[in-house]
């Protein structure tokens, strides 16, 4: 009931032009590198030819980035665009009380407003991965195989996965600031340390505990651990994560995400993972993610069941 | 409570309601009975802990000490059950500025579980009823006040409430617009038999409408009853006042009434006399004015006006705290003397 009532206002609302505009450009933009771009990639290297349709989604031109990393950085802003004044709007409003006066579960009304966002995202998601898919059909006559088509699905899926955390962090905010602007100004700046600043400040503590460069053999030896640090806390970031995951998901060539020895190089057959192994790669970052949006939820549910909703 | 003893079971009832936020007790061992089919008026200043009760009532807000029970259901505990029974019309009440009056109406009526044609004709009755079909196509966002007060009427009618709780109901409208929600609120308690929860600050407002009224300070319930009981309460400190003015004024009228058996002090105010007494004189003197050939122009107790009981709680709240709210008092009840005249 409230969820078709949160997801009729999203569709309505004035926001859903931006949403669109924002899905466009992405798909948009995303499918002119990709088509600008894939003729280059299989002059320069042919060796995964046999993904090439999958190469829709990862390829960039010259200066426009691909799909897969405009949505890795314009996911989060539909997330936090549909979050940020969920609870908030309703209590500038002042429908806010009149809402939890009604006979319902006051965790309806915030598990509501999470699933109608997350049902618009996935719709928004897989309409515009889809459309790329057929366009890219048309235009290249490349035809997907199984494994393409199984490893293009769990990538959106991993889109929506990856929205839907951004969606949860936004509700939380939007539950414990008082206004909107506000909240929407804390999801954009944490979205902006997650996507710029973790990694300078990865570098930077990896450097500290490890330092690397003197030439000596302890360097040497640090110059692993220092990688593997850096690396892990970059992991840290949800952007990252996404990126990992879905670039090995893309692209069956990568074989591990951690740092690889010359030793354990050795004696490896140089092939392409199957669907089931690349998704045993990147299990732990569904996971994480998966567990990053439950968090968020979950204090965004805590932080509204205990508050007091008085008038404006 | 005196009054909940006779007559119907009460509907809501309160025993030792305690609510604290932080130092500040904001509402203090409430004990609170509300009958059936009554108008029951909490009043008193802001931040007097009205709207905190009201809450704990419709429990959004658990009590730290205390029960508050509606028709025989724990507030806190079953709250959804509460809520089924209870409208809560919320100060400065708001709905969807992008949906229409009569679309806000059928999202709440879909959430208490109506639906089909059933809910159409409710709407549409309800619409009539609070006068607002005209404007029931209108986005609600642009609604004035007084026609979302009255949307928010038919919005707590949607459920059919057995008890509906008003949270200042009054605050912002016009002279009009309070008129017509009084004679509502009354038709609600005596034509359809339910009972009104009503907070306020503005005395001549609720007044007229209360059938029994009590007056809340600083979280306390100071007084209880209907206006006559809560004016005899403070006559009982010993002193009973009349205002009277008389045809004609003449200096023999004052050793009239100072000549009189009970009364204690006469002042002359203006055209006025205030007479302070041990008694109420109100028959005697009217007699002995009669007999002296004198004509009444103006004979009145002070203290059964609701403005009067409410300063007198006041003066002697300040007789404890200090006099520093005495003049704002005062100027308060002076402003609603003056809104009521319009």
């Amino acid at each position: 009931m409230l969820f078709e009532k949160e997801t009729a206002d999203f569709i309505c609302g004035r926001r859903m032009i931006l949403f669109v505009i924002l899905m466009g450009l992405i798909t948009v933009t995303g499918f002119y590198a990709a088509a600008s771009g894939l003729a280059d990639a299989i002059d320069s290297g042919s060796s995964s030819a046999s993904f090439l349709f999958l190469k829709l989604f990862t390829v960039s031109a010259n200066s426009i980035p691909s799909y897969n990393s405009l949505m890795a950085l314009m996911g989060p802003f539909i997330g936090i665009f549909m979050g940020f004044d969920a609870i908030g709007s309703e209590r500038a409003e002042g429908t806010l009380n009149r809402l939890v006066s009604q006979p319902l579960y006051r965790d309806h009304i915030i598990i509501g407003k999470f699933l109608a966002g997350l049902f618009l995202a996935a719709v928004m998601v897989f309409s515009s991965g889809l459309v790329i898919a057929a366009v890219g059909l048309i235009a290249t006559g490349l035809v997907p195989t199984a494994a393409e088509a199984a490893r293009l699905l769990i990538y959106l899926c991993f889109c929506v996965v990856y929205i839907g955390l951004w969606l949860a962090v936004a509700v939380w905010f939007s539950t414990v600031c008082r206004h909107a602007a506000t909240s929407a100004l804390a999801c954009i700046a944490l979205w902006l340390f997650c996507s710029i600043f973790i990694s300078l400040l990865a570098g930077i503590v990896a450097d500290a505990l490890y330092p690397v460069g003197g030439g000596d053999m302890a360097a040497l030896m640090n110059e692993m651990k220092n990688y593997t640090c850096e690396m892990n806390l970059n992991r840290l970031s949800p952007y990252y994560l996404f990126g990992e995951a879905t670039s090995t998901l893309l692209n069956p060539g990568v074989r591990s995400i951690n740092a690889v020895t010359m030793t354990q190089l050795s004696g490896a057959l140089s092939s392409t993972l199957s669907v089931g192994q690349s998704m045993l790669l990147v299990w732990p970052h569904l996971t994480a993610l998966v567990a990053l949006t439950l968090a968020a939820f979950a204090g965004a549910y805590v932080s509204f069941m205990r508050q007091e909703i008085r008038a404006r | 409570m005196a009054g909940a003893e006779k007559g119907s079971p009460a509907v809501i009832r309160t025993e030792g309601l305690t609510k604290r936020y932080g130092e500040l007790t904001a509402v203090d061992h409430l004990d609170l009975s509300v009958l059936k089919g009554e108008v029951f008026g909490l009043l008193g200043p802001n931040g007097a802990g009205k709207t905190t009760t009201t809450l704990m009532l419709l429990g959004l807000t658990e009590p730290d000490e205390g029960q508050a029970r509606i028709g025989g259901l724990d507030c806190t505990r079953d709250a959804i059950e509460v809520k089924r029974t209870v409208g809560y019309l919320p100060d400065n009440v708001g709905f969807y500025s992008a949906m229409t009056g009569r679309e806000n109406l059928r999202f709440t009526g879909r959430l208490n579980g109506l639906a089909g044609t059933e809910l159409e004709e409710k709407i549409d009755a309800l619409l009539e009823r609070v006068n607002m079909t005209d404007a029931a196509d209108k986005k609600a966002g642009t609604y004035s006040r007084g026609m979302r007060q009255r949307l928010g009427i038919a919005d707590v009618l949607m459920k059919d409430p057995r008890v509906i709780i008003m949270d200042e109901p009054t605050l912002g409208i016009d002279p009009q617009g309070v008129r017509e929600l009084m004679w509502l609120i009354r038709d609600l308690a005596e034509g359809d038999g339910r009972t009104v929860l009503l907070s306020s600050h503005q005395l001549h407002q609720v007044q007229r409408v209360c059938d029994r009224m009590g007056i809340f300070v600083q979280g306390k319930m100071i007084a209880c009853g209907t206006l006559e009981e809560l004016g005899r309460q403070i006559d009982h400190d010993g002193v009973n006042t009349l205002e009277l003015a008389a045809y004609p004024d003449n200096v023999k009228l004052s050793g009239i009434i100072k000549a009189m058996n009970g009364v204690m002090d006469v002042e002359k105010n203006s055209d006025m006399y205030i007479i302070h007494s041990s008694f109420d004189l109100r028959r005697a003197l009217s007699r002995e004015l009669a007999q002296q050939g004198y004509t009444i122009m103006h004979l009145r107790q002070a203290g059964s006006d609701l403005d009067e009981i409410y300063r007198k709680y006041f003066e002697k709240e300040d007789g404890q705290n200090g006099t520093g709210t005495d003049t704002g008092k005062r100027r308060e009840s002076k402003i609603s003397h003056s809104e009521s005249a319009l």
